[in-house]
């Protein structure tokens, strides 16, 4: 069963952390996803633009959810980047709540023939839904169904889940609850490609990205402490559903690891990479040398972990 | 999200699982099981005070009202920081991983004893911190002062503050900069920059802009919004604080709040997508300002170590691939230009009657 998706790729993720955009686009055709690229698209202001100026943050990603909604046959948007999500999702929290607020959006918007419907369904249909890469793997795909297409079990490989922040707060806002626990999604797939969870204390906290430009040293600290607390829990590499904290914990970590006075070398693997290793990529394929800390130069993928290469 | 819980039905046994902790024993912190049994929606207060009664009169916790208005019982019960009185029993149970319901201290404030924390020490310093009073216009009036109704509303989400420190507790910049002001007492300060009626607006916000430790180092990482059982929002006022300050009051803080903020703004208008590139040097005042200089310097190693592994090449940092399409250059340019925000608060609208399934159901005690 194949999924058609309306795909916006973010911005750092063609920006510094062209290796996601790539291992997304690598990864899709093994799990039947059809991107279609949102390239006419805007930045969703990562949370700076709504602390700017929050009408204008909500009209520009109403209008991100416009041109996706015009993509034919496309049952929802996706994202690979958590920032993306909690931005958007708060955005869409508004424009959802407030036909009078949605019709304000839209009378702008109008201006380039776009409208952004809250059920395009028709009323009282199902909402506009807009999903990370995580969620619709879990969710769409099923963690049964994924499991039947790994190749190359991760076996042994442990890995830690670094959620980050804007995927797993506030949960009302990003429908977490006991049917959804999508704050445990991580675990999950790390355990259906074949790999082993490791627990830690940073899992769900800040990697420090947004302060890295107002207090470089509190920012580099956090990242430096939570990849520090994964090491001593053991973990072979983290792997993260977001490019910014991706950026404070690879391209940042001879910094972060000078912050905190020890050495860290923690290999820090985005989603569509993890999953596109057991999928029977390779490393290469999947952009890993373009990481600061190199996975392959920590991890032997050939013995230690892949048990067995299909 | 909203789990029913029954009123009523017949008592079941749970098991609580405390930190002990007495700083004048010498000992360690040790964990310390009991089994209760309540009914399963009372709350995790009456749990612990069970257990107290009947088991260990020394357990220490620090409570009064039991209904969520005193603030007194802040604590993290399963690693999540809240209000005893305010979460059941049944909830706790299913929400932790081995149906064992664990209650630790607060964190950021050191331990008294057991579940009690100083809250002097940490909490209330930083709320002193930030002139938590009405400094009045003069004159005051001879009669009382008139607000729009708007103001106070908006206020109130603010003023909603029980002061328990659950946000204190789980605030990840206060976790690595102690000194940091935090969530309960910057929301307190925008209770008074939000009111009228106060006469030093200006004054108040250049204060927590310029210092390092205030509004610009909050990480943006939601735990606040979170754990507040009261809906104050605080990384939500901090945002406001943030806008107004710059939009407002035009104030340019020596920590590049302002100017990330600004950089960041442009970068989207002129590219459409975020141009990283242009990002740091920008947030110090532009690429030829003596003030990105040691910026840039000190960024060159990552930028170095960036380019050997094609992560970046140098038409991605010189160049701008990117355009932003021109209708959304113009709504930068009409929005941002409007005399006055359009800011659509939810605390107050609340939600359309159509939406059935919207958080209509935060949890009883919140005003939403």
């Amino acid at each position: 069963m194949s999924i058609k998706v309306a795909y916006w790729p973010g911005c750092v993720s063609r920006g510094f952390t062209p290796e996601l955009h790539g291992s997304m686009a690598a990864v899709a055709p093994l799990l039947d996803i059809e991107l279609v690229e949102l390239d006419r698209a805007n930045c969703c202001g990562a949370g700076v633009i709504a602390e700017h100026n929050q009408e204008l943050a909500d009209t520009l990603n109403a209008r991100t959810f416009a041109l996706a909604q015009q993509v034919q046959g496309a049952e929802l948007m996706m994202n690979i980047c958590s920032t993306c999500q909690g931005a958007q999702s708060e955005c869409q929290e508004r424009l959802d709540a407030n036909a009078e607020y949605r019709a304000h959006v839209n009378r702008t918007l109008s201006a380039e023939g776009l409208t952004y419907k809250k059920d395009p369904g028709g009323a009282g249909g199902a909402s506009f839904t807009n999903k990370n890469f995580l969620w619709l793997l879990v969710e769409e795909i099923g963690l049964d169904a994924l499991r039947e297409r790994v190749k190359r079990p991760l076996t042994n490989l442990k890995v830690g889940p670094f959620y980050g922040c804007y995927i797993v707060r506030p949960r009302e806002r990003l429908g977490i609850d006991s049917e959804h626990p999508r704050d445990h999604y991580l675990a999950q797939v790390i355990e259906a490609l074949g790999g082993t969870v490791i627990s830690y204390a940073g899992e769900r906290k800040c990697c420090g990205f947004p302060i890295i430009t107002m207090n470089k040293e509190a920012s580099l600290k956090q990242a430096g402490t939570h990849l520090g607390d994964a090491k001593d829990a053991d973990a072979d590499c983290l792997v993260t559903p977001c490019p910014l904290c991706h950026l404070n914990l690879d391209l940042q970590q001879p910094l972060a690891a000078k912050a905190v006075g020890r050495e860290l070398q923690m290999p820090v693997l985005h989603l569509p990479q993890l999953v596109g290793l057991a999928l029977g990529l390779e490393p290469k394929q999947l952009g890993m040398q373009r990481h600061i800390v190199r996975p392959t130069s920590v991890i032997d993928w050939s013995t230690a972990v892949v048990g067995a290469a299909a | 999200m909203a789990e029913t819980h029954r009123v009523g039905g017949s008592p079941e046994k749970f098991k609580l699982k405390l930190r002990r902790f007495d700083p004048e024993s010498g000992e360690a912190p040790y964990w310390d099981e009991h089994t209760i049994e309540l009914e399963p929606h009372r709350s995790v207060l009456e749990g612990i005070l069970q257990a107290r009664a009947r088991f260990d009169g020394s357990i220490g916790i620090r409570c009064s009202c039991r209904a969520a208005i005193c603030g007194s019982c802040g604590v993290r019960i399963n690693g999540e920081p809240g209000l005893a009185c305010h979460t059941h029993l049944d909830h706790a149970r299913d929400s932790s991983p081995d149906g064992t319901i664990e209650v630790e201290p607060m964190g950021n404030m050191p331990v008294i004893k057991d579940l009690v924390v100083d809250m002097d020490a940490v909490h209330w310093k930083k709320i002193q911190r930030v002139t938590p009073w009405l400094l009045a216009k003069q004159p005051v009036p001879e009669r009382e002062y008139l607000v729009p109704r708007e103001n106070m509303v908006d206020v109130t989400q603010s003023m909603a503050c029980i002061q328990c420190g659950a946000c204190v507790s789980d605030c990840l910049a206060m976790e690595v900069d102690p000194g940091f002001i935090g969530p309960a007492a910057l929301a307190k300060a925008y209770r008074f920059v939000g009111d009228p009626r106060d006469a030093e607006r200006h004054e108040r916000l250049n204060d927590l802009s310029q210092d390092p430790q205030g509004i610009y180092d909050c990480t943006h990482c939601f735990k606040c919004v979170q754990a507040c059982p009261k809906d104050v929002n605080p990384m939500g006022q901090i945002m406001r604080l943030r806008r107004i300050a710059g939009a407002d009051e035009h104030i340019v803080d020596q920590n590049n709040g302002y100017r990330h903020e600004h950089a960041f703004v442009k970068n989207i208008r002129r590219n459409g997508l975020l141009h990283e590139a242009d990002l740091v040097p920008d947030s110090s005042g532009g690429k030829f300002h003596p003030r990105a200089i040691p910026e840039l310097i000190s960024g060159m190693p990552t930028a170095i170590r960036g380019l050997m592994r094609g992560k970046m090449t140098l038409s991605k940092i010189l160049l701008h691939p990117h355009k932003a399409p021109k209708p959304v250059k113009k709504y930068f340019d009409e929005i941002d230009s409007k005399p006055e925000r359009y800011e659509l608060n939810l605390y107050v609208t609340g939600y359309d009657e159509d939406d059935e399934p919207t958080p209509a159901t935060v949890g009883e005690g919140s005003t939403t």
